[in-house]
């Protein structure tokens, strides 16, 4: 009997449920979309600023000692180093998989023609192994990820696979101007320890002082230096969680911690948990924010996440409005059905149950609808925005069920408040 | 012995006095008519006696058990096990059909039993058309539905809230058939009309007005039969 009345109000009613469903469609698609872009966005917004460059830079610690005494930053004066054995060790640490890219470097000033430059020796496109234990750990790395930025003026990204890879460089743009250089000429650096000819393969502009530099491989720069396994420092991108009031408190000194902070700090992606186990991994080293990146990083998703929070609670309280008004108008309309249940014996429970039923089954149909909706905004945004797709969380959907079964409820209110209130004796006579 | 009795019933709406002090005895099986004109306390009465609403004053025994003072909600509970409501506009729901109607009695009631619902329309001569829409009833019909909805709980007493009003004269004599045959079954039944035809074919007749009762009349046709 219960699903006849339910089954007739919805054969009866069906504009006005097709309404309230509609309604809740669309509260319902924009909080999936919201909820999820806002889930994955931290991942998206990591990536698309890991485009910038590194977040992370590590260098010798007795350096990073002296450049905190002189208050310098990236100090270049000091002739300590880095074992480019230990190198692999990154990729031993906790959030090893968040390390996206890294790239040794050693830098030193040589002579091109008489002229001092700088020569910087990294990787380019690198497969990279390291084995310990029994575990090998790989890598596909360098500065064709590290400089996604660069603009290729001339020739092309130094082939790294090639088997005298070592013999070619990239020359800023500014330098080559000065010295007349294209792609495919070679050039004469002289270091300390070596003298290297090498082919020109590109010419870049990066738009910064790197325009004045040039770009070889680690072991070319190695042997103009002398400084053959050596590093001057690595920088390292990390996909990093923004900084709150822990990560804030770690950073000064993580000992300050008590032991569930450290272990939630620990476990948790943020930049100075993974500088730290960085530090753990390569005691002799020493990792550092940078800080201009990882400080956008956690503003920008904050600000995103914020933003996307504020428009899933407009839309859910716009869906409350919406339900609230098309549910009161329904108890409306059926005032004298309603209170004609109750004249047969229904009480106030059994009539209120009826109709949230009704409503209940409308939302279900409507949070079905508005989650597949939801779906197709969410990959709008992300194609549009991001360039890439949204990864739908099944937790999202979880908290979209539940935020819509509570925004119906909440909007049905007003309509179960007028339900209580219809009384028989005022409704059903016939006026005398 | 009574089934009904009201003891200095007052209903109050702020200065208005819509019943005022009244005392009234019904017996079991008796036929009552409640006339009067309009706003002489008819409804407010049937209201109260239908449990439907509570008196500001007094004291209102069915069985000889006080409910004035009952929760709405215990109201509602005794309404349902001891009273069948019959309307002046039939109040059927309009997307179940005949049957369905007087199951919704049923299920809230107890147990919806189709069987039994047909049984019940039978009564009123109504088995034949019972899968049909109110729409596709004639008011006269409808109202023979909305008779065998307040029956089908097998209550002590019908009330009926001007039952003939939107009749014609054929489906009137129809409905006053069906009465006649209730009582003579037995049913203690209330009808509250302006129609002096259907006040007539009551056992007793008392006539409201402005909240008092002005008359309490036994039918000579019943006290000569």
């Amino acid at each position: 009997m219960f699903f006849r009345m339910v089954r007739g109000t919805f054969v009866r009613q069906w504009k006005k449920l097709l309404m309230i469903a509609l309604t809740v469609a669309l509260g319902a698609s924009i909080a999936t979309a919201m909820l999820n872009v806002m889930l994955d966005v931290g991942d998206k917004i990591n990536e698309e600023l890991k485009t910038y460059g590194s977040n992370i830079t590590v260098i010798p610690q007795s350096e990073a000692v002296m450049n905190k005494l002189y208050d310098v930053e990236n100090g270049e004066t000091q002739d300590e180093f880095l074992n480019e054995d230990k190198l692999g060790e990154l990729l031993t640490i906790f959030w090893a998989n968040n390390i996206t890219d890294f790239a040794p470097e050693t830098d030193a000033q040589v002579l091109l023609d008489g002229n001092e430059v700088k020569v910087v020796g990294s990787w380019f496109a690198h497969h990279f192994e390291y084995e310990k234990k029994g575990t090998t750990y790989t890598r596909d790395t360098g500065l064709i990820n590290l400089r996604s930025w660069w603009d290729i003026k001339d020739g092309q990204w130094m082939d790294e696979s090639a088997s005298d890879s070592d013999r070619y460089a990239m020359v800023g743009c500014q330098l080559a101007d000065k010295n007349n250089i294209s792609a495919g000429d070679s050039i004469t650096l002289k270091g300390s320890r070596g003298e290297e000819v090498l082919t020109v393969s590109g010419i870049y502009e990066s738009g910064d002082d790197e325009d004045e530099y040039i770009y070889t491989t680690l072991s070319a720069a190695q042997r103009l230096t002398g400084t053959q396994g050596l590093l001057k420092k690595i920088e390292v991108s990390a996909i990093t969680s923004p900084e709150d009031e822990l990560a804030v408190k770690a950073a000064r000194d993580p000992s300050l911690l008590s032991g569930d902070e450290y272990d939630l700090w620990y476990c948790t992606a943020y930049v100075s948990s993974i500088c730290f186990q960085i530090q753990e991994a390569i005691p002799e080293a020493s990792a550092t924010a940078v800080r201009q990146i990882a400080d956008s990083e956690g503003k920008i998703l904050e600000k995103t996440e914020l933003l996307m929070t504020l428009i899933t609670v407009l839309s859910l309280i716009g869906a409350a409005l919406g339900i609230s008004n098309l549910v009161t108008s329904g108890v409306m309309e059926r005032s004298i059905e309603l209170t004609l249940l109750k004249a047969v014996g229904a009480k106030n429970g059994q009539v209120t149950f009826l109709v949230l039923t009704e409503v209940m089954a409308t939302a279900v149909v409507g949070t079905a609808v508005g989650y597949l909706m939801g779906y197709v905004f969410a990959q709008i945004i992300g194609e549009t925005v991001f360039n890439s797709a949204i990864e739908m969380n099944g937790m999202a959907a979880f908290i979209v069920a539940v935020l819509i079964l509570f925004v119906t409820l909440l909007g049905s209110i007003p309509a179960i408040r007028l339900l209580l209130r219809l009384k028989p004796s005022e409704v059903l006579h016939g006026g005398h | 012995m009574s089934l009904l009795e009201l003891k200095n019933v007052s209903k109050i709406y702020g200065e208005l006095n819509a019943l005022d002090n009244v005392s009234l005895k019904i017996d079991k099986g008796e036929w009552l008519a409640i006339m009067g004109p309009s706003g002489s306390g008819k409804s407010t009465m049937m209201n109260i006696i239908g449990c439907l609403d509570k008196p500001s004053k007094g004291q209102v025994l069915f069985d000889g058990k006080d409910i004035s003072k009952e929760s709405r909600r215990k109201l509602t509970e005794f309404h349902r096990d001891k009273i069948g409501l019959v309307f002046q506009q039939f109040h059927l729901i309009n997307y179940l059909n005949a049957v369905e109607n007087v199951m919704v009695a049923q299920y809230y009631h107890s147990m919806p039993d189709e069987k039994e619902a047909l049984e019940a329309l039978e009564r009123v001569g109504l088995k034949e058309r019972a899968k049909h829409l109110p729409s596709q009833l004639s008011g006269g019909e409808q109202q023979r539905v909305c008779i065998a909805r307040a029956l089908i709980n097998s209550p002590e007493l019908i009330l009926a809230d001007e039952p003939t009003g939107n009749l014609d004269e054929a489906n009137e004599n129809i409905v006053l058939d069906i009465f006649k045959r209730l009582h003579k079954e037995g049913t203690s039944l209330i009808v509250v009309t302006h129609d002096p035809e259907v006040g007539e074919e009551a056992q007793r007749i008392v006539r409201l007005e402005h909240g008092h009762i002005s008359s309490d009349i036994r039918n000579e046709k019943f006290s000569e039969g």
